[in-house]
């Protein structure tokens, strides 16, 4: 209230301050971060506040010897898989859902809505030992397949496809346009946004997936980036500098899509949470 | 006539759509659920093979046990340590930067930053901040001096501050994801309801508690909703940084980390896993609706 009848000059001095402060205060383990990855190792507990040297050997450590380039093409391969097959899979049962006649429809869409309850945390114990009884412990199919179809996605296109009105479907069938091409030129089009957000979403989860990897990942050249920095880290802790180049080579991919994504990311995560 | 062996017709071409679907979703989750609730009155080897079972019993004897009610009340008490600090600071961030002032862009994408880290890289940042002898506070001599537990014997290592910088880890993870969802709510709140309550002489802590806070309130309750489950959910955090220790207290052995973490005590037994898992998922099922129920008739979606 003081803030309000205080001249406007003063107002927004007081507000650039405050994010200032609080800017800095959010940036500041980023800082301390950047500035060690950066020193070479006999000077990262000198200050370490301060960038008192200058090195990009650590850097370039982390991405052979720490074997961060690795870990990032196994990590990027194990999320496009999901991405790419999630969206088919949940393109293709919310049709199916949508725009098919078939019976029992109720109770199969009763079956996925009942996956939505359950959390991974509950699942990973037996399926770990799923996964080993197929002898896919350290494999990109043990890493993806358990991923590769969700009922979050079927949902949420479910929710566009059901705005088409159904005479546009029965108008459609009587001029000769089979469910492929009803499918191609009006029903994807319509949930081509919803499907950047699905897909950056998929995207992001599998990449940052930590306790699956962890549990059925023993051989190092398996690690995704998660678990290699949890490698790095045990394996490597009287190396801090080394530990943190790790971190900033783990950072920069998601910080760069997501700069590159950010309408996307935005539109999805309020899909939830913003009605009406 | 015509609909009816459509009905038919179609089927082929359904079970072609929802098959693979169908597959992954029971092989991966419905399936595991019910052989988890199964197991989970089991006993098996150290490698997990020959199972026998014991007896629903063994479902009571867990929730009678020290550890795993010691690892529910760490749980709880992570949840109350990082949903509240976590949603005010976001919401504070959020109205701090909810003007249309120059360089506002700029302190949002900060704001919103630390979406952008998993929760390794965030552990790790921390990490680098607290560990004992290698971490910056550690090294910072005027600082220690003050508080020595920064070094003798370290944040992460002292039964009594390990689980509050295990959850300022995590709230700082999650800040960037709160900020964004509650500045969108903000922004969905029509200017004009902040103009009439200006008019009618509302000052800003009136018009915050009582035009905003209700206006928003479906974003809060949603955000609530999602920063429980992942504290409930919380597991890289105590792997990387604590390991669930400080040893003997176990202080940040949470219910999840009980379950999977490298030095649980029931690592390397099945059934027990199995039945703190179902034991998990029942907490979390009994919470969301707790959730919905209690926040549901306060919130106001607006007509």
């Amino acid at each position: 209230m003081a803030l309000d009848t205080a001249p406007k000059g003063w107002r927004s001095f007081a507000r650039y301050s405050m994010l200032t402060i609080v800017a800095l205060f959010i940036l500041f383990p980023v800082y301390t971060t950047v500035i060690a990855a950066l020193k070479p190792g006999n000077k990262v507990l000198d200050n370490p506040l301060l960038p008192n040297a200058f090195t990009l050997d650590v850097l370039k450590n982390a991405w052979t010897g720490g074997r961060l380039g690795r870990y990032l093409m196994n990590t990027t391969i194990v999320a496009f898989i999901v991405t790419s097959v999630q969206l088919v899979t949940s393109i293709a049962s919310a049709y199916a859902f949508s725009f098919l006649k078939f019976p029992l429809k109720r109770l199969v869409f009763g079956i996925f809505l009942s996956t939505m309850l359950v959390p991974l945390e509950v699942t990973l114990v037996v399926n770990r030992r799923t996964i080993d009884s197929l002898g896919w412990l350290n494999s990109f199919q043990g890493l993806t397949v358990p991923f590769i179809a969700t009922a979050f996605g079927t949902f949420l296109l479910r929710q566009v496809f059901m705005q088409i009105p159904p005479d546009l479907r029965e108008a459609a069938q009587m001029d000769g346009l089979g469910h492929w091409g009803f499918m191609k030129e009006v029903a994807i089009p319509l949930v081509r946004p919803t499907l950047g957000a699905l897909g950056l979403f998929s995207f992001l989860a599998s990449w940052n997936q930590y306790l699956w990897p962890s549990l059925i990942t023993t051989e190092d050249d398996m690690n995704t980036v998660q678990t290699g920095l949890r490698h790095l880290a045990s394996s490597d802790l009287d190396k801090p500098n080394l530990i943190m180049a790790g971190t900033i080579i783990a950072a920069v991919p998601i910080l760069i899509v997501l700069v590159v994504f950010q309408k996307q990311l935005v539109r999805g995560l309020t899909a939830g949470a913003v009605k009406g | 006539m015509a609909i009816k062996s459509r009905r038919l017709r179609e089927i082929p071409l359904a079970m072609a759509m929802l098959g693979p679907s169908l597959l992954v979703l029971i092989t991966f989750v419905l399936y595991p659920l019910g052989k988890a609730v199964w197991l989970g009155q089991q006993m098996c080897d150290v490698q997990g093979k020959n199972c026998k079972s014991v007896g629903w019993g063994q479902y009571t004897n867990v929730i009678k046990s020290d550890q795993f009610q010691h690892a529910l009340w760490v749980t709880v008490k992570f949840a109350m340590i990082t949903v509240p600090i976590g949603l005010a600071l976001g919401v504070g961030l959020a109205v701090l930067a909810d003007k249309q002032l120059r360089g506002m862009r700029f302190f949002r994408t900060i704001f919103s930053s630390t979406i952008a880290t998993s929760v390794a890289v965030a552990s790790l940042m921390w990490l680098f901040l607290l560990q004992p002898s290698v971490g910056v506070l550690a090294n910072l001599g005027w600082l220690h001096n003050i508080f020595p537990v920064i070094k003798e014997p370290g944040l992460l290592n002292d039964s009594g501050t390990a689980l509050w910088s295990v959850g300022i880890s995590s709230i700082w993870a999650n800040l960037g994801f709160t900020f964004i969802l509650v500045t969108a709510g903000l922004q969905s709140v029509p200017k004009e309801m902040h103009e009439s309550a200006y008019v009618d002489g509302a000052g800003g802590w009136m018009r915050f508690t009582n035009v905003t806070l209700p206006l928003i309130s479906p974003t809060l309750l949603f955000t609530t909703v999602v920063l429980t489950s992942r504290a409930f959910q919380a597991y890289g955090e105590m792997d990387l940084l604590t390991n669930g220790g400080p040893i003997p207290q176990d202080s940040t052995t949470s219910v999840t980390y009980l379950i999977y973490g490298s030095s649980s005590i029931i690592k390397n037994n099945a059934g027990l896993q199995a039945a703190v898992a179902v034991l998990l998922f029942v907490i979390l099922l009994a919470l969301s609706a707790l959730q919905f129920r209690g926040f549901g008739k306060r919130v106001h979606y607006g007509s």
